[in-house]
């Protein structure tokens, strides 16, 4: 283990440094900048509902781009191959896509402020108050889990103690979230943006041409497989899905991760949607999510193809593919190995700088969107009602202190985990998936009643809890990654037959509390935006970008 | 809220609010990042070091690519520049 630790530490300079410190002090003048332009609660929670679509889009695809994403997906990468692809390309881009076309116009135009008020308006308080404190217990965990990878990264690149690295970067978090709020997180996520690709696309470059490019990764990856090619085909992903069934392994990748875990996830977790609402207007709410999909799409070439590289380059991966010993490096090293191998200083700074950019960007949005449904949906619709909205800016602050605080707690938790990846997916299908369920019945069935809107809800999150606990005391033998995706079909599909149930002993809210709410209470004409002025122009419609990068994402699976 | 404020905060609004226009932030970052790189690029290209990245100077391209780049966003923010009213009219 000793070893290990060794082996990870990079070969850092002074001036590597250097350029890691000026981020660090963008980020922090970003939040002080920031502050200046918050005079109100609207304007600290959901950035007084100002920014421009290019903004909120960029930090839609930053806030996912976090600890997970990144570590994940290119370690993936390298045991999986192009089979990976699938999690971004069907995964994700159809499901943003949907939501900037059919959802934002009824999240927007409702102007809710968050995702459970929007609960409280289609159906009740009592909906709105159980998925408020789920939401803040769940925001509360994963921002634990980025804060505890932070953590790990930093203890084994830099050398420092958990104990040192979880909290100073939980102060990083903190010190730009309260002092600019929102806003502040929203543009830290785009310039995250930019320097995780600062990462990314040089390491991409250098790796492939350490291999001898394309092909010579090609031949490489068939060379160590024996010459099976499974590796350098999306479809039909047996290795990933563990299905051994080529067609039912379609089906599973198709539904299971294309509809239930993906729409679920990107259209529901206000962690995203917050992103959107803050928006200037209808037009560049529902572009929020589009714009996001174009990099969306495009991000599995410079994180899977960096992980496949290292799947053949760096000694202790071939090793580990190999079956062989690899001393305790796992695959989540990958990338961290692969930037160690081919990057020089000055890069190597670019990169570490990246590197915590993208756990940092994890952790702001959860704390972010936490602070927000706290400080509305429990404290001002609920607890404490009727204060001035000064009050509730202070309360705001207060919550991203405290939740701060709490993250930290959560990051020793999660630490507790052997798995962390096997930990958030069972998270998100207790808390994903049963909101989806009830969220598109809601949508599209206007007999949907209140109370059948929070028993929907809590019946789905016990269905996927009990999955949970059937698969891990082996009554039901799956695999983890099977046994998530179970556990989010029988949350969407009790929470859908419970709320048809409840629906049909209880009374159904009049037809005039729900227009703007439903789909056919809502007149075609509220369901447009303005297309005038700066949203004028093909390029900023909504449906053709969505119809192009869908094309996109059909040409892209073509080529693989 | 903003109307309800004096007239004078409006103008010190905008020029923060220009100050902050995170295209400038983005080109700042870029153009101290690629400055960097370039020199890096130029100074250490031992063929040792070269051989790391498979023969490319991936130091002085990346530092080439984010000047451009860094230009490329100061260049829209001088050709069109924000308009702080923008957010006041929302409200």
């Amino acid at each position: 283990m000793l070893l290990a630790q060794a082996d990870l530490r990079l070969n850092t300079t002074a001036i590597d440094y250097v350029l890691v410190a000026f981020y660090f002090v963008l980020v922090l003048g970003i939040g002080v900048v920031a502050r200046r332009s918050v005079s109100s609660s609207l304007d600290f929670l959901l950035s007084g509902r100002s920014l421009p679509a290019w903004v909120t889009g960029l930090a839609f695809v930053s806030a996912n781009l976090g600890a997970l994403e990144l570590v994940g997906m290119s370690a993936n990468g390298a045991q999986y191959g192009i089979p990976v692809v699938h999690y971004y390309w069907i995964g994700a881009v159809p499901a943003m896509v949907f939501l900037g076309i059919v959802m934002m116009p009824f999240y927007y135009g409702s102007k809710a402020r968050s995702v459970p008020e929007f609960l409280r308006m289609r159906f009740n308080a009592t909906t709105q108050r159980v998925n408020g404190v789920t939401f803040a217990i769940a925001s509360v965990l994963i921002a634990g889990v980025n804060l505890f990878t932070l953590g790990l990264v930093l203890e084994a690149l830099l050398g420092w103690s958990l104990y040192v690295a979880i909290p100073i970067a939980a102060l990083v978090v903190l010190a730009y979230t309260v002092l600019g709020g929102l806003s502040a997180a929203i543009y830290n996520e785009v310039l995250q943006f930019f320097v995780i690709l600062a990462l990314l696309v040089p390491l991409t470059v250098a790796g492939l041409a350490r291999v001898g490019g394309w092909d010579g990764l090609k031949q490489k990856i068939t060379a160590a497989a024996a010459g099976n090619t499974d590796q350098l085909h999306s479809w039909p992903g047996t290795s990933l899905t563990e299905i051994a069934n080529p067609t039912l392994s379609v089906i599973g990748i198709v539904f299971g991760l294309g509809f239930v875990l993906s729409f679920g996830y990107w259209t529901t977790n206000f962690a995203e949607v917050q992103r959107a609402l803050s928006a200037r207007n209808m037009s560049a709410a529902r572009r929020t999510p589009i714009i996001a999909a174009f990099p969306k799409a495009l991000i599995p070439l410079v994180v899977v193809v960096p992980g496949m590289v290292a799947g053949v380059l760096v000694p202790q991966i071939t090793a580990l593919k190999a079956g062989g010993d690899s001393g305790g490096i796992t695959y989540n090293n990958s990338l961290t190995l692969l930037m160690n191998e081919v990057l020089p200083n000055g890069l190597l700074g670019v990169a570490l700088a990246g590197l915590l950019a993208s756990f940092m960007a994890g952790m702001a949005a959860n704390v972010s969107s936490l602070n927000t449904v706290f400080t509305y949906d429990l404290w001002q619709d609920w607890i404490r009602p009727g204060r001035s909205d000064r009050y509730y800016l202070q309360v705001g602050r207060l919550v991203t202190v405290v939740g701060c605080i709490l993250a930290i707690g959560a990051a020793f938790l999660a630490g507790s985990y052997s798995n962390i990846t096997d930990y958030i997916q069972a998270l998100f299908s207790f808390f994903n998936a049963p909101l989806f369920a009830i969220f598109i019945l809601g949508l599209f069935w206007k007999r949907m009643t209140g109370t059948a809107g929070w028993t929907g809800l809590v019946a789905g999150t016990i269905a996927a809890v009990v999955i949970d606990v059937l698969t891990r005391v082996n009554v039901l033998e799956l695999s983890s990654q099977a046994g998530s995706f179970v556990g989010a079909a029988a949350a969407f599909v009790v929470g859908v037959a419970v709320a048809v149930a409840v629906s049909m002993v209880t009374q159904p809210k009049p037809d005039s509390e729900l227009v703007g709410l439903t789909w056919s209470l809502t007149p075609k004409e509220s369901r447009e935006h303005t297309t005038t002025g700066e949203d004028a122009g093909w390029f900023r419609s909504p449906v053709t970008l969505g119809v192009i990068v869908i094309v996109l994402i059909i040409v892209l699976y073509f080529v693989v | 809220m903003s109307d309800k404020e004096p007239v004078d905060t409006d103008a010190v609004r905008s020029a923060s609010s220009a100050l902050f226009d995170l295209r400038t932030v983005i080109a700042i970052l870029f153009l101290v990042y690629g400055v960097v790189l370039t020199v890096m690029g130029f100074v250490s290209d031992t063929p040792a070091e070269l051989a790391k990245s498979g023969g490319i100077d991936i130091n002085l391209w990346s530092g080439i690519v984010m000047i451009v780049i860094g230009a490329g966003f100061v260049a829209w923010a001088l050709l069109r520049p924000l308009k702080p009213p923008v957010a006041d009219e929302a409200e």
